[in-house]
C-alpha cells in the first residue's frame, strides 16, 4: 500500500518537475528541449502507470476468476 | 479513513499538475483510481469466498456463480476504463468501451438464458 501511495507522489513530482523545467527552458530560449523534457516525463509516468494497471488487471482476474 | 485521505491527496495533486501538464494529470488520476481499487480488492475477495461457501451449501451450481462473478469483473473493468476516457474528454471512446463490455456480458449470459429456456420447454411439454 505504501509503495502505491508513493507512486502517486512520484507522478505528481515528475509532473511539477517537468512543468518547472519546461518554463525554465522556455525562458532560456530552448523550446525543443522543453518539449523533450515533457515527452520524457510522460514516458516515465506512462511506464509506471502501465505496470500498475497490469497489476490491477491481474488481481481482478484472480479475484473474479476471469478467463 | 485511508481511502478518503488518499483520494483527497490525489485530488489536490491532480489539480496542481493539471494547470501545467494536463496529460500527466490524466495518468495521475488513473494511478489514484488503481490504488484505491487495489485497497478494496482484497476485501472483495473475502466477500466472494463467503458467497461461494453459501452457494455450495445451498447446492447452487458453481457454473452460475462463476458466470456472475465474471460479469461483475467485466462490468467493473469496463466502467473503470470508460470513466477514465470520459475524464480525459473522450466521450466517444468511453461509449465504445461500454458497448463492448455489454456485448461480452451478453455472450457470458447466453448459457444461462439457454438453461432457462430448456427448463421452460421441459415444463411446457
Amino acid at each position: 500500500m505504501g509503495s502505491n501511495l508513493d507512486l502517486i507522489f512520484k507522478i505528481a513530482g515528475v509532473g511539477i518537475l517537468a512543468a518547472v523545467l519546461n518554463s525554465i527552458l522556455k525562458h532560456a530560449g530552448k523550446e525543443e528541449q522543453g518539449h523533450l523534457v515533457t515527452l520524457a516525463g510522460l514516458a516515465i509516468v506512462f511506464m509506471w502507470v502501465i505496470q500498475l494497471l497490469a497489476n490491477l488487471f491481474d488481481q481482478v482476474k484472480s479475484v473474479f476468476k476471469l478467463f | 479513513m485511508q481511502i478518503v485521505a488518499i483520494g483527497l491527496i490525489a485530488t489536490v495533486l491532480i489539480v496542481v499538475v493539471k494547470s501545467q501538464r494536463p496529460e500527466l494529470a490524466v495518468l495521475l488520476s488513473v494511478a489514484a483510481g488503481v490504488v484505491l481499487f487495489l485497497l478494496v480488492l482484497g476485501k472483495i475477495g473475502s466477500i466472494i469466498d463467503v458467497i461461494k461457501d453459501l452457494a455450495e451449501r445451498a447446492g447452487i451450481s458453481m457454473f452460475y456463480l462463476g458466470t456472475i462473478l465474471k460479469i461483475i469483473g467485466i462490468a467493473y473493468i469496463a466502467e473503470f476504463g470508460a470513466q477514465i476516457c470520459r475524464d480525459a474528454g473522450e466521450g466517444a471512446v468511453a461509449t465504445k468501451i461500454e458497448f463492448a463490455a455489454k456485448i461480452l456480458i451478453m455472450v457470458l449470459a447466453v448459457p444461462i438464458v439457454v438453461a432457462v429456456f430448456q427448463l421452460l420447454l421441459k415444463l411446457v411439454s
